[in-house]
């Protein structure tokens, strides 16, 4: 299913993997009158040693997804196999034993730190834990290890996460994931905390690591630009359903869904001459509430492609269109051909009977119009 | 989508040698900005870029007078229209801000009352500053509300911000930022902690306010890609002081400080080809403040030499010329021989 899987079978594999939220009123009474509808059947394939990029705006599910597959989160429905493993079935112990091998690191390094840990009795927990590192003088040899490994000095053993920089610490939550030797990493939103010129420190260390040890990663940014640089495969999710799936290249080459297209259009380039050339899609209005999502193409609201049939009531289902490239959207082939052309923010609005604008000037919309739709990013 | 040029007329806001310190008992005092000068004109859009602590936001809260008495001590000269603002009262202050000049914040839930609906809050500029009454002000309200596209705004008003999604609470922040047609706005990160899309949208309004109403706005953010988009003029800080300035795309295409050229060189690109490597900046910012003696961005800099650095050198480096409409504070810049290599202008060598 995913690009250049070959025989091999997958690391992770999920399949229709829901978490929905119960919405509880009432006072004396909990009665649950709806749902948030977090994550609403998602199937993703991870190979092994590569990187699959989730990208999403805040809301979509990416996190709870990313929760869920640790099972940090339980699985309204779905499997979540792991090595030939169903992971959303284990209980106890062997589910203990099956975290030991897919961890985690988490968007806010000081919160995700205990401050009254030192950093050796940080690194050194997890293997306490799981009875690994071959005793006190093993576990104090492979502690000083792992802070090589992410450019830490062996200094900061006795210090506490307060009194590193941001880029420290994410640092100490990469070698606290990584001590176990697990499998598969899921970092969610890593570098999002952290200054840009230390953005690129924590990337490299990541990219570094998994040539070094062979990990899978399931990155999850809101950033396009991060997700792009260092993945293999990326996954786009709106309200809770993937999008769009594809090998990375072909992804920012050409993307296919409607809102990947206007999400890649709405990224802010540092290049004057590209930001003033490039074709901008807005769109109009906010991402609808998950507790009451759309009916149809979950997008429909939003979308500058919409058409009058198909789009308001049949649900898309998430098709192949291309080896490797996964797309749901009924109109995928016909907008990629340029039969369809977009509406702006405003006529979209409009269409939807509300006065949603997008207030840009008509003018930006029809000059990127005019340009053609067809390279996302584009001089003139 | 060309964004405004530079009307012709005097600056509306003329900063000079700012500096800020804050002193707390017990304490060496912090010098947070330290001789930092810029104006802007009408119609002209001036981005303060750099990372977390280099003083850009101090740098917008000294110009609208908004730091705490106590503990700070504010040096230099503002001059709003020519008036000084440096030492000024706060019943003056109180006149200009909101009416004159005005401010839209990095996080709009904090910056907006909970307890008072959106309604309220906007009219209440109205009722202080244009002298209208209630009928009035909300009349206008819904004009200035409608004007930032936010939808349905009569019943908006009757909201509280909790009901508002964040795109629509920058929008109603922005919306009462407006309200007397200031001659100056400055934004302070608007849009950092908003979705990419709903950030096109705001960028997109900020752009259209600056071309309608000449409004000179002040752009403070982290964000390199929005400064590109948006900024005539650009000004580099770092540890509290400006390192460079240059107009946009001079300082995209031929970025000068190493730290520019670094922070440029460490943003993965959306249009960069896969596996363009990321050459990060070593080491981090956090101990570069106080800046008293020659560089304080030589410990990361791979041009340092010896004359950078602070036991050698003494006396701090100077923001000098550096070529028309360029100013820079190095003393080992990086160099284009010739025409402006294609590594820099990415755009053309994909």
């Amino acid at each position: 299913m995913t690009a250049g899987a070959g025989t091999e079978e997958p690391l992770l594999r999920v399949r229709g993997l829901k978490v929905h939220f119960p919405i509880k009123r009432g006072i004396v009474f909990d009665r649950t009158v709806g749902h948030v509808r977090a994550v609403d059947g998602v199937d993703l394939d991870i190979d092994r040693g590569s990187t699959y990029g989730l990208v999403g705006e805040s809301g979509c599910g990416k996190s709870t997804l990313g929760r869920a597959i640790l099972r940090l989160e339980e699985p309204t429905a779905g499997e979540v196999v792991f090595d030939g493993t169903d992971v959303a079935s284990l209980k106890g112990e062997p589910l203990r034993q099956m975290r030991q091998r897919m961890q985690m690191v988490f968007q806010d390094p000081l919160g995700s730190l205990d401050p009254r840990q030192n950093v050796e009795s940080l690194l050194s927990e997890p293997l306490h834990a799981h009875g690994l590192g071959g005793g006190k003088a093993g576990i104090a040899e492979k502690v000083r290890t792992l802070l090589d490994a992410v450019g830490l000095p062996a200094a900061a053993l006795r210090r506490y996460p307060h009194e590193f920089s941001g880029g420290q610490r994410q640092r100490i939550g990469i070698a606290r994931a990584v001590a176990l030797e697990p499998d598969l990493l899921i970092a969610d939103e890593p570098v999002s905390a952290l200054d840009v010129s230390v953005q690129a420190q924590v990337l490299n260390l990541l990219e570094e690591l998994q040539e070094r040890l062979g990990l899978t990663y399931l990155v999850i940014a809101h950033d396009l630009a991060v997700v792009r640089h260092i993945s293999d495969v990326v996954g786009v999710m709106y309200l809770g359903s993937l999008v769009e799936q594809a090998p990375a290249d072909d992804l920012y080459e050409q993307p296919l869904h409607p809102y990947t297209r206007s999400l890649m259009s709405a990224v802010p380039v540092p290049d004057p001459v590209v930001e003033e050339t490039r074709e901008r899609i807005l769109l109009a209005g906010d991402l609808p509430s998950p507790a009451d999502p759309p009916s149809g193409c979950r997008f429909h609201t939003r979308c500058p492609w919409r058409q009058p049939t198909r789009c308001d009531d049949e649900v898309p289902l998430l098709r192949e269109l291309a080896p490797g490239r996964l797309v749901s959207c009924h109109w995928a082939e016909e907008i990629r051909d340029g039969a369809l052309l977009p509406k702006s923010a405003e006529e979209v609005a409009a269409s939807m009977g509300a006065s949603v604008r997008a207030t840009g000037s008509g003018r930006i919309e029809t000059d990127a119009l005019v340009q053609g739709v067809d390279q996302p990013i584009e001089r003139r | 989508m060309s964004a405004a040029g530079p009307l012709s007329g005097a600056p509306v806001l003329e900063v000079e040698e700012l500096a800020v310190t804050f002193s707390r008992k017990g304490e060496a005092p912090v010098r947070a900005v330290d001789g930092v000068s810029f104006d802007v004109a009408p119609g002209e859009t001036i981005g303060l870029v750099g990372e977390s602590g280099c003083g850009k936001s101090v740098t917008s809260l000294a110009v609208m007078g908004l730091l705490p008495k106590r503990g700070v001590s504010v040096t230099g000269s503002v001059r709003f229209n020519g008036q000084e603002l440096v030492g000024a009262g706060d019943s003056m202050l109180r006149r200009l801000r909101g009416a004159d000049m005005a401010m839209v914040f990095q996080d709009p839930l904090s910056s907006l009352n909970p307890t008072v609906p959106i309604g309220t809050q906007v009219t209440e500029v109205l009722l202080e500053h244009r002298e209208m009454d209630r009928k009035e002000a909300s009349r206008e309200a819904v004009v200035l509300l409608d004007k930032v596209g936010i939808p349905d705004p009569v019943r908006r008003l009757k909201e509280y911000p909790h009901q508002l999604s964040g795109g629509m609470r920058q929008r109603a922040l922005i919306a009462m930022s407006l309200a007397c047609s200031p001659r100056l706005l400055i934004a302070d990160e608007p849009t950092t902690a908003l979705d990419v899309t709903i950030q096109a949208q705001i960028l997109e309004l900020l752009k259209e306010l600056v071309v309608d109403t000449g409004t000179a706005l002040v752009m403070i953010t982290h964000d390199l890609g929005v400064v590109a988009g948006l900024c005539d003029r650009v000004h580099v800080m770092y540890a509290g002081k400006i390192i460079e300035s240059a107009e946009r795309h001079e300082l995209f295409a031929r970025p000068r400080q190493p730290y520019t050229g670094g922070l440029l060189a460490s943003v993965p690109r959306l249009d960069a080809s896969r596996g363009t490597p990321l050459r990060p900046i070593r080491g981090s910012a956090r101990d570069a403040i106080p800046w008293t003696q020659g560089c304080a961005f030589a410990p990361r800099c791979d041009n340092a030499q010896d004359d950078c650095l602070t036991e050698v050198s003494g006396e701090i480096v100077p923001l000098e010329y550096d070529g028309p409409g360029r100013e820079l504070r190095c003393r080992h810049p990086l160099e284009y021989p010739q025409a402006p290599p294609g590594a820099t202008a990415l755009g053309a060598a994909r």
